[in-house]
């Protein structure tokens, strides 16, 4: 029943409605009109009155607009041939490639059932200190990395992409800047990553609905790659354009906002895609490594707080290094106490140290006479920032394990770090020399 | 009776309107159907709100492809859960579906409008009678009993039987399916109904046919530190647990449901993390049970809504949890019902209420917030049975305030109900202070397993200590007099070996009674020891050496030699600094 419509009610924001029957709930449709073709899909039924949200925006929309409804929900296109290929966020080509369209697959598909879902169990190595010691990353993890926008999080979701082994790598750009775009391209193409890559990506300059659909095709696809017996890593960047895109829908179609102008369902929206991330038994997995950027560089916006509440952990980036303090990976534990027997005392001693080290800095720059324990910590703390906390480096967890030891023997006595006794034992390095404090 | 049947006239995310013909009842479960690949769905939904000849429903699954026109069917029924044995070990989805059978059947990913049976039809139970004919009874009294597990499952008159009614048979001992006929039951006008094991109850109304509620007077042990003694659960209580994303919310609750002192727990993680039930659901099964040694998961329910699961039926799965856990308190057991998180399924009143455009409260929420939260913690408590034994439902639920910020409705709202708080704090987490129960400003109204003089004097000095702490920020620590710095370490201690808990350790993670009482006794002793340094790196050496010896014991197993000579070395410590 393909009838075409030609009367169009209302136009706000993206949302036009018009009169029509036999449509169903979240069914796709083609709207025409004189500047060129986009998809749409129903928001709203009301009687014979539906709503549809414009891909490319209403702008330019007229009402005797041809709507032609297509019986089908959104599906992409999944094959091998998307790997090394970029398409925008209605998964058009954006490369010179061609169209895809054989073997469509829907997307926002239900999810696993959690009696399926197997504890993750395998690490993944990336070479950076501050991640593999301190915050392991976990095959079929969800980790978001908290910046103010200008950090370079962008570099580091490369860098982890380049240095973890995986088998695909999906790219779900949001509201990315065209200059961005070119440098994942580029940097996955020098390293000859690119083949095994797809990107869906959305520019700041294109439509904002597209920017809705970019994480729920990238996550599609990513699953039909994981269900084949791939681990996938997804990078999605950055999810808080995702979020101000669905607030700016939301608001269109008149919803009560319910903290600063989002949604109330924000968190089940973003929930829906983050649990994408899985371990298939017998299959494949889904990790998701993405950058949220927090406006004013403040936690607790909605964006970064309801994203907290779902991903398993979360790194924040500032001044280019990942901050000990905050950052965390909820899935290490899982992991690291089959990595080697001394990995857990040393994180969380170091850590706490560094906690200590912090307020030492504090009291310091407040003027404060320093003691003995204070001299320490500063010893402590400059050695930790430089040796630990190089975002560029690329060393084994062990290797970096051992340089935890030797800081910490080098700075302190081995009874007042908190190990307890059996520990300090078999690692302590003995430091000749070292006077007592 | 003619069914009530009725079209869908509108679709807005999960909800329909519906016009139908003849009568509904608010909250009455309806089916609305959609083409599907292999035939035609029926997709479950709940009457919210009746105008007219219309109705507003929320869908229980996605909505997509339902179409104006599409044709409803009411059940007549209340949205309820089947109760008999066999609940246990389960894991349900909040709808009441087992999940793994769900999963033997549709694979890897849910689907859409397919139901199973909450209860094995085939498994035979070993029924043993209670009553004869000819005995009167009432709604809840036993007519006999299952084992189910270590349990004595006691097969009532359904709870929703009116009055008194007489045996007219009852099955002998033997082995029966749950839905055989087990008693002959006759009302006071001689009208007879047919008994079975089953019975079904409508999640949103509290099951109160016991004879008395109790006060909650006895310690729930935890065997987390800093609860039993500082801020306790009580038996039949409620207890409420707010905290910032990431401060430890979470694992508390997995600490709790494996070592509490109680029969049941039900979990019920509630919008949530699918990846944190699985560990509980593959772990428990290999985990023993503290008290019996059995398997953990012979006394666990789990349900499970996680977030990316439909949201309505997020709502209903803190009802269903609860309901469960009451069925089992009938039969004179302690059941423990722990909710992660009640913020999501606040949230989700949140959404049915936006797309009802109802009037919105603060942050949206809906004005009845605060009644239903609070209708929700008094389904919990002790109660006297008509038989005299007593059982209880304890609720503990998690709040995921937005920004950390305890003032916010939903953490406010049961604030007002709970009778104990466990205010998690950022600052703790961050600086890896677990569990981070804010110690200042948590509370319980509830009996401490320490008495409350003693309790108190740690209270003291911990928050002496605080205060000290926030000095020294502004005078610095040569600014800080010798007594005020004693008191500052002393705090430290008793927070670094007494509320501070390792869940990763396999000795620290659990805490038994005798065990807190032995180091509560220690660490007393310590306290009390009237210090005097010369200077102030004397006196955190000396603390850091009593920390070193505390932390050995803590991570001493029970009953190896090792574990009277780490005890010892405090005790030696503590004479040494009190004859020094
Ligand atoms: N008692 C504890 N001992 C050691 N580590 C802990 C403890 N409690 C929490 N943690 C650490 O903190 C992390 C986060 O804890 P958890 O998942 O319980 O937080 P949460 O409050 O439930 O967060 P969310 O609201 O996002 O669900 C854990 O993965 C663990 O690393
Ligand atoms: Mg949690």
């Amino acid at each position: 029943m393909n009838t075409v419509y030609h009367q169009i009610d209302q136009i706000s924001g993206s949302v036009i409605t018009l009169r029509a029957t036999g449509v169903k709930y979240r069914e796709l449709a083609e709207v025409t009109s004189r500047i060129g073709t986009s998809l749409a899909q129903v928001i709203k039924l009301d009687g014979d009155t539906v709503s549809l949200q414009v891909f490319a925006g209403a702008r330019g929309v007229a009402t005797d607009a041809q709507v032609r409804f297509l019986g089908t929900a959104m599906r992409v296109p999944f094959s091998d041939a998307l790997l090394g290929r970029a398409f925008t966020g209605s998964a058009k080509p954006r490369d010179k490639g061609p169209e895809l369209t054989d073997n469509l697959i829907e997307i926002g598909t239900p999810s696993v059932n959690p009696a399926k879902r197997i504890i993750p169990r395998n690490m993944v190595r990336t070479g950076i200190p501050m991640i593999d010691v301190f915050n392991t990353l976990v095959e079929s993890q969800k980790l978001p990395i908290f910046a103010r926008a200008g950090e370079p999080y962008n570099p580091l979701l490369a860098r982890i992409a380049l240095q973890a082994e995986v088998d695909v790598i999906v790219l779900g750009g949001m509201g990315l800047k065209y200059d961005d775009y070119l440098y994942f391209r580029d940097t996955l193409d020098e390293s000859g990553a690119l083949s095994r890559t797809v990107m869906f990506v959305h520019t700041a300059a294109d439509p904002v609905v597209e920017c809705l659909l970019v994480p729920d095709i990238a996550l599609a696809v990513a699953e039909q790659f994981a269900l084949q017996g791939k681990k996938v890593l997804v990078l999605l960047t950055d999810m808080t354009a995702f979020a101000d895109a669905l607030k700016e829908i939301a608001i269109t179609m008149e919803q009560i906002p319910a903290n600063r102008g989002y949604p109330g369902d924000l968190y089940s929206q973003l929930a829906a895609r983050y649990e994408k991330a899985v371990d298939f038994e017998g299959a494949g997995s889904i990790t998701i490594l993405t950058a949220t950027t927090m406006p004013g560089d403040d936690v607790t916006h909605p964006v970064p707080d309801n994203t907290g509440y779902i991903t398993e952990g979360q790194l924040y980036l500032r001044q280019g290094r990942i901050e000990p303090f905050g950052s965390l990976s909820r899935l290490k534990q899982l992991v690291n106490k089959n990595t080697r027997a001394d990995h857990r005392t040393i994180m969380e001693t170091m850590i706490k140290l560094y906690a200590s080290y912090r307020e030492t800095l504090e009291k310091q720059t407040m003027g404060f006479r320093m003691t003995d324990w204070d001299v320490k910590l500063l010893k402590y703390g400059a050695r930790f920032e430089t040796e630990m906390m190089d975002l560029n480096s690329d060393i084994p967890l062990e290797k970096s394990l051992d340089c935890g030891w030797a800081i910490l023997s080098d700075c302190f006595d081995a009874d007042e770090v908190g190990i307890p006794s059996k520990m300090t034992a078999q690692y302590w390095v003995p430091t000749p020399g070292k006077s007592r404090g | 009776m003619e069914k009530t049947t009725g079209t869908i006239i509108g679709v807005n995310g999960n909800m329909i309107t519906v016009a139908f013909t003849g009568a509904v009842a608010q909250n009455e479960v309806g089916h609305a159907e959609v083409a599907g690949a292999t035939g035609t769905l029926r997709l479950m939904a709940e009457v919210v709100r009746v105008r007219g000849r219309k109705a507003d429903m929320q869908v229980f699954e996605d909505t997509r492809d339902l179409a104006v026109g599409n044709p409803v069917t009411f059940t007549g029924n209340l949205l309820a859960v089947e109760l008999g044995p066999g609940l246990l070990k389960q894991i349900y989805d909040g709808l009441q579906n087992p999940l793994p059978q769900l999963a033997a059947q549709c694979g890897f990913f849910l689907q859409r409008g397919v139901t199973l049976q909450a209860l094995d039809r085939n498994a035979e139970w070993a029924f043993t009678p209670r009553v004869k004919p000819g005995d009167r009874v009432s709604a809840a009294e036993t007519l006999g009993t299952v084992p189910e597990g270590i349990f004595a499952h006691r097969i009532m008159v359904p709870f929703a039987f009116q009055g008194l009614w007489t045996v007219r048979s009852v099955v002998p001992e033997g082995f029966y399916q749950i839905d055989d006929t087990i008693a002959v039951l006759a009302d006071a006008n001689g009208r007879e109904t047919e008994v079975s094991m089953v019975q079904r109850w409508p999640v949103k109304l509290p099951i109160t046919c016991f004879s008395e509620r109790l006060r909650p007077t006895a310690t729930l042990v935890t065997r987390i530190r800093s609860v039993d003694t500082f801020f306790p659960v009580a038996v039949g209580g409620t207890y409420c647990i707010p905290g910032p994303f990431g401060a430890g919310k979470t694992v508390l609750q997995q600490l709790t449901s494996r070592f509490a002192d109680v029969d049941i727990v039900v979990l019920a993680a509630c919008g949530e993390r699918a990846g944190e039930v699985v560990e509980t659901l593959r772990e428990f099964p290999e985990l023993p049970d503290p008290r019996t040694g059995k398997s953990l998961m012979d006394r666990t329910i789990i349900i499970c809504n996680t977030s990316s699961m439909p949201v309505a039926a997020r709502e209903a799965s803190v009802y269903t949890a609860v309901t469960l856990a009451s069925y089992y308190r009938m039969m004179g057991l302690n059941v423990l019902l722990l909710a992660d998180s009640t913020s999501r399924w606040a949230q989700a009143l949140r959404e049915m209420s936006g797309r009802l455009e109802e009037i919105p409260g603060e942050e949206a929420f809906p004005a009845y917030l605060e009644s239903v939260i609070a209708g929700f913690y008094e389904r919990a408590g002790r109660v006297r049975l008509k038989d005299g034994s007593i059982g209880s439902v304890t609720i503990g639920g998690t709040v995921s305030p937005a920004g950390g910020n305890f003032d916010e409705p939903v953490t406010q709202s049961t604030l007002k109900v709970v009778g104990a708080f466990h205010g998690l704090s950022r600052a703790r987490s961050d600086a890896r202070r677990f569990p981070a129960i804010d110690p200042l400003e948590s509370w319980s109204k509830y009996p401490s397993i320490i008495e409350t003089s003693r309790v108190e004097v740690l209270r003291t000095v911990l928050r002496q200590g605080n205060d000290v702490a926030q000095m020294m920020k502004v005078v610095g620590e040569e600014g800080t007099a010798m007594d005020d710095f004693v008191t500052y370490l002393k705090s430290e201690l008793i927070d670094r070996i007494y509320l501070q808990q390792n869940a990763f350790s396999d000795v620290d993670a659990a805490s038994p009674l005798e065990r807190q009482r032995a180091i509560f006794d220690l660490l007393e002793r310590v306290v009390a020891i009237p210090f005097s340094f010369n200077d102030k790196n004397e006196a955190r050496h000396r603390f850091a050496r009593f920390t070193q010896s505390f932390i050995d014991w803590n991570t001493t197993p029970a009953e190896t030699p090792q574990y009277e000579t780490a005890l010892a070395a405090i005790a030696t410590l503590a004479t040494e600094a009190s004859h020094s």
